[in-house]
């Protein structure tokens, strides 16, 4: 779809909102899953980040991830740059993305200035992957929330990479024997008792990992204080031993991505221009899981009706069968 | 009445040779797949992880496959037993376009060979709209063998397998109708994961029921299809009669399905949609009219009774549906990011090979196996 395309769509979408906002209400969706108390998550806090990519570099390290350019047509001056990837693939579970306006002289402003995004796995509570997974490589820790792969049950199918909401899970073209890429919040390296590596590396506190219940506090107290107001921000991990970055309230947009998104997600962003223009797309509170699986539910419950189907089908065809061979030719 | 019989004309004409050529050129393309990985050959990206392998060739193809579905619905079910002539035919199409989207699935697969999961009952999910899909229709690729092997089985000395078939064959049917209405209804229920990433165009819960009747109506699109080209071609009496009738029915079902298209999109407020100017709104339109087009066709006496009307109307609908199709599952989706997709010219190859390839096999077993009814007027 081409980019004025996209934006006639969005623009309509803007008149016609009222509607599709609106959640599909109807008996249908099953009811949505609940977070669990014990849950880890992140907190990205694009006003902190100041696009160093150490943590792109840290999680290519952590999970033995190759280097990733910008295909050629798109490169310009930096052809050949060393692993500068321009969105997730298969080969790249996180990356660092810039909006810009106009001059872009301002940060974190939304007219003539600019912002940081960082894209990986948000971590769904209702993760959509784990839906769709026709063969369960895709599964949700039912303690920590973690929703992980297992490429030895994977078929490849890439339907998780279709559904996600938000365009996380990537299948590696590259490789006849790809498999697909997506951030696990580095189970790995949890399981040694460390953090993930993009918050163990960010050195302004951009990324926190922690419970999502602390870092849901720590957003309160971030969102309650006044713009400039010094605070002390948490590094790496939120509770952790590591000294702070000490700096200003700034100018949030009040919002909070991934409290409500598909359904609520274990990563949770702040930001000081409004999450559409740093690409993070307008998703309805419902999760999609849901609808999807409440339709299925209600047409396959127990198999009832297409049990009750088949018996009236198969009925009809043995009496209309009247010559028991149904392939005879007509006998007349 | 006439009785099914081989045509048995030549096999190798330059029709067919120039069929085996571009299925050839498909599978030097796919070779490349299996040695260089799927970016090699196809352009699907980030953005768009499914191209026209899985959409054309699964999708549509095997919706174009519904013409067993479709006329064993009408003569066993609604007993229709003058439609019978034309069920072999349509078996018989039906049974390439599964079979081929089946393998079409499998070269499409990033990890083919670990496709025996979805049989290990440890490892299925029943709550993945695609597991029951994938089960559905490897059963029903069986049972399409079996409602056709009558064709191969006559004449021959009964054995223990045609003794089965002809005693089971009411619950083979009564299967062959059950299976693909679950399955073409699920290849809808698909969509309905996709939320905000699919146009309001498009998304609705409505889609089970908007796939499984447009696949019907595909279904009998392709007789009516086959009957004219088959007939045309082999010189061969042609069923007009018995189309006519069928064309009133097909008819009404279109109307059906282009008023529950219509009255969804109005309940849902958002036929503002369709006012603006964009590759996928104009796609939306030409949609519709193709249904519109084939319904009024088929309806309106006189346009019916039209030397073309039946073979025109056919071709409508079977574009029709599979325009909606594309539409639902690539035009009108948009990914999260700025990608794009169009089909490469060796990702076209395959699938171009993969149609000549069901054609070619088409050709081969009405040409050798008892399909059509009518004596051919040369041998
Ligand atoms: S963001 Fe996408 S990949 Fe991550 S859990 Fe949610 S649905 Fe799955
Ligand atoms: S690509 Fe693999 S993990 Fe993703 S839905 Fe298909 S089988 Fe599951």
């Amino acid at each position: 779809m081409s980019e004025v395309d996209r934006r006639d769509f969005l623009k309509t979408a803007g008149f016609a909102t009222a509607a599709t906002a609106a959640p599909v209400e109807a008996a249908i969706p099953r009811s949505p899953k609940q977070i669990s108390p014990e849950a880890v998550g992140m907190l990205y806090d694009s006003t902190l980040c100041n696009g160093c990519k150490a943590c792109m570099s840290a999680c290519k390290m952590a999970n033995n991830m190759p280097a990733d350019a910008v295909p050629e047509s798109l490169s310009g001056w930096n052809k050949g740059t060393w692993d500068s990837p321009e969105d997730l693939s298969g080969r790249t579970l996180n990356v660092i993305r810039l909006y810009r306006n106009g001059a872009a002289e301002v940060k974190d402003r939304e007219i003539d200035g600019y912002a940081f995004v960082k894209r990986h796995c948000l971590h769904c509570v209702d993760p959509s992957c784990v839906s769709v997974c026709p063969v369960g490589a895709m599964s949700k820790d039912p303690a920590s929330g973690i929703v992980s792969y297992d490429p030895d049950v994977c078929i490849g199918c890439r339907y998780c990479a279709y559904g996600c909401p938000f365009g996380v899970p990537q299948f590696d073209y590259t490789d006849p024997f790809g498999k697909i890429a997506k951030c696990q919040f580095c189970v790995h390296l949890q399981k040694q008792g460390k953090i993930p590596a993009c918050c163990d590396v960010c050195p302004t506190g951009a990324s926190l990992f922690g419970p999502v219940k602390e870092l849901e506090q720590e957003i309160g107290r971030r969102l309650a204080a006044a713009p400039g107001t010094p605070y002390a921000f948490a590094r790496g991990k939120i509770g952790g031993d590591r000294p702070p970055n000490e700096s200003t309230i700034p100018h949030y947009t009040k919002a909070v991505y991934g409290e409500h998104e598909a359904g609520g997600t274990q990563v949770r962003y702040l930001a000081g221009v409004p999450f559409p223009d740093l690409g993070l797309p307008k998703v309805g509170s419902q999760s999609p899981a849901s609808i999807a699986e409440g339709m299925q539910h209600t047409l396959y419950h127990w198999l009832i009706a297409p049990i009750v189907a088949f018996a009236g089908l198969a009925f009809l065809a043995r009496r209309n069968m009247a010559h028991g061979r149904p392939d005879d030719e007509p006998k007349s | 009445m006439s009785i099914a019989a081989p045509l048995r004309s030549k096999l190798i004409t330059p029709t067919t040779l120039v069929l085996l050529a571009l299925a050839a050129v498909g599978f030097y393309f796919l070779l490349e797949r299996f040695l260089y990985g799927l970016g090699a050959v196809a352009n699907i990206n980030q953005g768009y992880p499914w191209g026209i392998w899985v959409v054309f060739d699964v999708i549509i193809g095997t919706a174009i496959g519904c013409g067993g579905f479709a006329m064993a619905l009408l003569v066993y079910v609604f007993n229709r037993g003058d439609y019978h002539p034309l069920m072999r035919p349509a078996l018989l199409s039906g049974l390439f376009g599964y079979t081929l989207g089946a393998v079409a699935v499998m070269f499409d697969l990033g990890r083919y060979w670990h496709v025996y999961n979805l049989l290990l009952p440890w490892h299925a999910q029943p709550n993945s709209v695609m597991y029951e899909v994938a089960l559905c229709v490897m059963a029903y690729v069986v049972v399409l063998w079996m409602e056709f092997s009558p064709a191969f089985l006559e004449g021959r000395a009964a054995g223990g397998f045609r003794r089965f078939v002809d005693r089971w064959m009411w619950a083979i049917v009564a299967l062959g109708v059950l299976l693909p209405t679950m399955h073409q209804s699920s290849l809808g229920s698909m969509l309905l994961v996709m939320g905000y990433k699919l146009s309001p165009l498009w998304f609705t819960l409505w889609l089970p029921a908007l796939f499984v009747i447009s696949a019907l109506m595909m279904g009998y699109g392709i007789v009516m299809f086959e009957a004219t080209v088959v007939s045309r071609s082999f010189g061969l009496p042609s069923h007009r009669a018995l189309i006519s009738k069928l064309s009133v029915v097909v008819g009404l079902i279109t109307v059906a399905w282009l008023a529950l298209r219509w009255g969804d999109l109005y309940a849902r407020h958002v036929l503002a949609f369709a006012c603006v100017v964009s590759v996928r709104v104009v796609m939306f339109w030409i949609e519709n009219a193709l249904f519109l087009a084939a319904a009024l066709i088929f309806i309106v006496p006189a346009w019916r009774a039209g030397r073309r009307a039946s073979f025109l109307g056919a071709v409508a609908l079977l574009a029709g549906g599979s325009l909606y199709r594309l539409d639902a599952y690539l035009i009108g989706y948009t990914p999260v990011t700025h990608w794009s997709y169009f089909p490469s010219v060796p990702e076209l190859m395959v699938t171009i090979g993969m149609i000549a390839l069901e054609v070619l096999l088409y050709l081969v077993f009405i040409k050798t196996l008892p399909v059509l009814h009518g004596r051919p007027a040369r041998r």
